[in-house]
């Protein structure tokens, strides 16, 4: 095991460290790890500046994260960061281009520097953050699995669902945070299993099983494909965490820290109540931490070497968080996603951004 | 005495179990018990499903409109594909550029008409011309950095056009690489160059498709030194191109064996090379025997493409599974998929009209 000198890799020490890990590990993950750790402090960010436009993953379909347009304009909560970013960097938050990638590329693509960011509902977890050599940015999405019932079926309350047969998409982490749950609840159930989410639809739709389970940001593009949306309803509970958040290559902090703070001024913008429509209005506000995020006193844009109004921008062009969210998937859009988890810290959810200061 | 002259009378008419509808359906549907059981069996599945089927698809269903707001009726909502045909055609292509697209198929077509007329006298140069200048010049107006137009990134390519650009560079390229592996694996004075060449037909024809495509789209930018990416479509490209060689060069050889040695013999009589004598004597007899082989496996490519969807391009079928995760049209599956099905099935039914209007008009006494 190679150590770090001064608490982190230098660049050559990285490379030992994965040359060493090349040797014990899977030959798939080896290969996604070769391309790790060659990122030099700065590299992505200046090269993001030169060709002035941000390269964002994003996912070939996903309803109200990342889908294209009948004119074929991406749109989604996945985007928005996406358009954040290059709104924070560039002033203008037309400058990112997209490239759609499937879940098996997501990584190499980011790896191999096709792409300069992820914003591909990507799930955040230890194996993603350590082996892949990858930094997570935030959270802008807390998704968990959840249930849909008929409404005819009278029930409340997952815990009420035992002996009920279940309708999955095969998928390991679905089916395996099922059982979990229905086993430590002492629970009973029948899964079957379908290759698509559609198939998984139909089937729910022609009663073959009692419950749909899937995530829940899931659940609500599902539940429109059955012919009586109204029909079904989503169970409260939730049974496994899935925080999705944007993700950058490890090795370029002043890329990373403009990602991460990208994100965290749309969740500050909501809290402090300034919108896409208010934020000019805004300007003239004497509450300091308003003016903070706008740049107009305090740190600006200094600590992440971009113009002063690098969030008033993210603002006016793309929206607060809540905006974003509402518009893509909440109620604004057909989805009607609630807040719920993503609601704000002071409003009964978990979304908390550090302060702008 | 009275002669009687016997004349012949009018001659009586057929049957009328022998002629007109009722005639051909005791021919061709009720000949036996077992085909007359099979007939009312498969007339009896018809009336179950064609009615709602064609209920379903023209009488009670929606064309026009712009939302699913407009799809009232229970039969099939087509707005779904009417609003969306444009991408479904051009892809993320931006509207404003589309003429391009239109210019370049358009220009093929006309520049392929020629190839029809039995009196046109420079086909050979033509034809050289659309397989191996054409596509050059076309990617340069599609892409538009060669010619000075505003350049569009293949990744913004996509709908039908990107089927056919995957398909038709796919079947150009891989012909002449395949009449060139198949010569080569027959090279038995040349030790080398027939190794060489049966290994490259056993690999590929050895690995699915869609691990040469995962391999190009994963694990190929692996290997590449850091930031420099190669266009994502023209790694799919070469890799269906190779992956189509290797079958297209097993499909020559086919034709090659089936070639009587006199012929060669003959040729060497004549004191051609081996180059004049494969391409003027021993080439046009093997092509022509294996027409519906080279069609089958362009008509399995084309099918194909639709498998680059799991390495993010929108092909038609890509494209059409982006719309249907609109959250604005969520659940329309069935007519996208029935839409995509429909085209494809053009397509591949003309290709297979087209080969047997060749095979018609290139026999020449060969067909037993």
């Amino acid at each position: 095991m190679v150590v770090p000198k001064h608490g982190v890799f230098t660049t050559r020490e990285n490379k030992v460290y994965q040359m060493k890990k090349l040797l014990v590990s899977a030959i798939p993950a080896l290969a996604l790890s070769i391309a790790v750790g060659t990122a030099q402090a700065g590299e992505t960010l200046d090269a993001v500046k030169a060709k002035g436009f941000v390269q964002c993953g994003v996912s070939t379909g996903l309803p109200g994260f990342s889908v294209a347009d009948d004119k074929g304009n991406w749109g989604g909560l996945d985007v928005d960061v996406c358009k954040a970013v290059a709104a924070a960097l560039f002033g203008d938050a037309g400058k990112v281009k997209f490239s759609p990638l499937t879940a098996k590329e997501r990584f190499t693509a980011l790896q191999s520097g096709e792409i300069d960011m992820l914003s591909r509902n990507t799930t955040w977890t230890l194996t993603r953050d350590s082996n892949l050599g990858l930094n997570f940015a935030g959270v802008n999405y807390y998704d968990g699995q959840g249930f849909m019932v008929s409404k005819k079926l009278g029930v409340k309350s997952a815990m009420e669902l035992s002996g009920a047969s279940v309708c999955i998409q095969a998928g390991t982490t679905t089916e395996l945070n099922l059982a979990d749950y229905f086993r430590a609840n002492k629970m009973e159930y029948e899964p079957i299993t379908y290759d698509t989410s559609d198939e998984t639809v139909k089937g729910f739709e022609a009663g073959r099983c009692d419950v749909l389970t899937s995530d829940q940001s899931q659940l609500y593009a599902l539940r429109i494909k059955l012919s009586d949306p109204n029909g079904a309803m989503v169970l409260p509970e939730v049974i496994s965490k899935e925080p999705l958040g944007p993700v950058v290559r490890q090795g370029d902090d002043d890329w990373f820290n403009i990602v991460r703070w990208s994100l965290n001024a749309m969740l500050n913008a909501e809290e402090l109540g300034v919108s896409s429509k208010n934020v000019d209005e805004m300007k003239g506000s004497s509450d300091p931490n308003i003016r903070r995020l706008l740049g107009l006193e305090g740190i600006k844009g200094e600590g992440l070497g971009l113009a002063d109004e690098w969030a008033y921008n993210i603002v006016k062009q793309v929206g607060n968080y809540g905006e974003a969210f509402e518009r893509n998937v909440g109620s604004g859009s057909p989805l009607k996603i609630s807040r719920g988890l993503n609601a704000l810290w002071n409003n009964g959810g978990i979304q908390y951004a550090p302060p702008i200061r | 005495m009275d002669t009687k002259q016997f004349e012949r009378g009018p001659d009586l008419p057929p049957p009328i179990t022998e002629i007109g509808a009722i005639g051909w359906l005791r021919r061709n549907l009720f000949s036996s018990w077992l085909n007359s059981l099979l007939t009312v069996v498969v007339a009896y599945l018809l009336w179950l499903m064609l009615p709602p089927l064609i209920d379903w698809a023209l009488i009670s269903s929606d064309w026009t409109g712009t939302s699913r707001e407009d799809c009232t009726s229970d039969g099939a909502c087509w707005v779904f594909v009417s609003v969306r045909f444009n991408q479904f055609m051009y892809g993320f292509y931006p509207e404003a550029q589309q003429w391009r697209i239109d210019l370049i198929y358009g220009t093929l077509f006309l520049l392929m008409i020629p190839l029809f007329l039995k009196a046109f006298p420079w086909k050979t140069w033509l034809g050289g011309f659309i397989i191996f200048v054409y596509p050059f010049i076309a990617y340069g107006f599609l892409d538009g950095a060669w010619f000075g137009f505003e350049v569009i990134e293949t990744t913004k390519w996509g709908g039908l056009s990107l089927t056919l650009i995957l398909a038709g560079i796919g079947c150009v390229a891989a012909l002449p690489l395949g009449i060139l592996l198949a010569l080569g694996r027959r090279a038995t004075d040349m030790p080398i160059v027939k190794a060489v060449c049966v290994v490259f037909i056993e690999f590929w024809r050895g690995v699915p498709l869609i691990t040469v495509l995962f391999m190009s789209s994963v694990m190929l930018p692996l290997f590449l030194p850091e930031g420099v990416t190669f266009d994502k479509l023209m790694r799919a490209l070469i890799g269906i191109t190779l992956f189509q060689s290797a079958y297209m060069a097993e499909v020559v050889r086919g034709g090659l064996q089936a070639i009587p040695k006199g012929q060669y013999e003959a040729a060497d009589a004549l004191g051609l090379g081996y180059w004049k004598k494969t391409a003027l004597i021993i080439m046009p007899q093997a092509l022509k025997i294996v027409i519906p082989g080279i069609v089958n496996t362009f008509i399995a490519l084309i099918k194909d493409t639709t498998l680059v969807l799991i390495i993010g391009l929108f092909e038609l079928l890509g494209m059409i599974q982006n719309a249907l995760n609109d959250p604005n049209w969520l659940g329309f599956s069935t007519e996208g998929y029935a839409f995509t099905a429909m085209v494809f099935w053009i397509i591949c039914f003309s290709l297979s009209r087209y080969s047997m209007h060749i095979e018609r008009k290139l026999h020449t006494g060969h067909k037993r």
